[in-house]
């Protein structure tokens, strides 16, 4: 692992890479979702993602000082220096585990935004505030589909369950605060009860219940990640492996 | 895509380009319903700032004219020119005509 970033470095990073592999992993649906409609929308969402990805990387390179850029920190980083946390490169799974992860992501994301959205720091909140818009109808999206499939036939209903219960372990993750996130004045922890109320509202609408109380899986932010994140990176990071710097 | 029954019902979508202009006809979507059809109408049809309101309306729901009866409704207007407001002079500041 390289030396440690400064913390401000660290948080822009975490947010960069939470967006960064997110949308990576939406965009592998191109030409193979279940309608064209939704795989306008599920490239709608990964174009998003990557968007904000490129302004918390630009972010975050600016910080560090060392003359890396996005582009750089995105594809010339390795599997333990990507800061995500577990929940974002998880498999896409069916339709269903898709949308799982994005639930339990987007509402995280929209809180975390209209947090950062105040910071007192102005690059950040400048950042979050005009992202935010973007994760709100993220994050309505994966709602409406969680009740679609929950309330919906018997076995969109049971593929919805699966896919909660592949994702729920790695929801606490997203609220496990540390010291670099107090570096930006970032309570996370305080944003779950926030979190709990939506996501029990939504489930409630899907009739579907909590998934059972999994060990919590952490590890992400300090880069220990599952194997899935080498085979992502992989793919992503093969060009500018193969042609360092290409351009077009 | 094998059996039309189980497809998503299709929509006709309208966007409003702009405040003030009316709501324009550009294209159609797939969806179970009609909040549905508003999201993928979004994505598919206002993702290059096209617009700043969408209608979605069940294309079950339109009738058309017969095409056959086409010479019957339409070829009458083709010799009644006096009624195209081609005789007065629009002023320059009025859009959208």
């Amino acid at each position: 692992m390289a030396d440690a970033p400064p913390p401000l470095a660290a948080c822009a990073l975490r947010l960069g890479d939470d967006a960064l592999i997110l949308g990576q992993r939406l965009s592998e649906w191109c030409g193979h979702a279940p309608a064209i409609e939704i795989d306008l929308s599920l490239a709608n969402v990964a174009l998003d993602q990557i968007g904000q990805a490129a302004h918390f990387l630009g972010l975050a390179g600016e910080i560090e000082g060392k003359g890396r850029d996005a582009d750089k920190l995105a594809f010339h980083r390795d599997v333990m220096d990507f800061a995500n946390c577990l929940l974002v490169e998880q498999p896409n799974g069916d339709f269903a585990q898709t949308v799982a992860r994005q639930f339990l992501f987007s509402h995280y994301q929209e809180l975390l935004y209209a947090a950062l959205a105040e910071s007192k720091d102005a690059r950040f909140a400048a950042i979050a505030a005009k992202a935010l818009k973007e994760v709100k109808y993220h994050a309505t999206l994966a709602s409406d589909w969680v009740v679609r499939l929950g309330d919906g036939a018997e076995e969109s209903r049971a593929r919805m369950i699966a896919g909660l219960d592949w994702m729920w372990r790695f929801a606490d993750e997203l609220f496990a605060a540390d010291e670099i996130d107090a570096a930006l004045g970032l309570d996370k922890a305080a944003l779950r009860s926030a979190w709990d109320a939506r996501i029990d509202a939504v489930l409630a609408d899907a009739t579907l219940e909590r998934p059972a109380a999994h060990r919590p899986v952490l590890g992400g932010r300090t880069g220990r990640h599952s194997e899935h994140l080498g085979h992502l990176l992989s793919e992503m990071q093969f060009l500018q492996r193969a042609y360092p710097g290409a351009a077009w | 895509m094998s059996d039309a029954s189980k497809e998503w019902p299709l929509w006709e979508v309208f966007v409003r380009g702009k405040g003030g202009l009316s709501h324009r006809h550009v294209g159609s979507v797939h969806a179970a319903d009609a909040k549905m059809a508003v999201e993928h109408a979004r994505d598919t049809y206002t993702r290059r700032m096209e617009g700043v309101s969408l209608w979605v309306v069940p294309s079950a729901q339109i009738t058309a004219s017969d095409p056959g009866d086409a010479a019957a409704l339409f070829e009458p207007a083709e010799d009644k020119i006096y009624r195209h407001p081609t005789f007065y002079s629009i002023p320059d500041h009025i859009k959208h005509i």
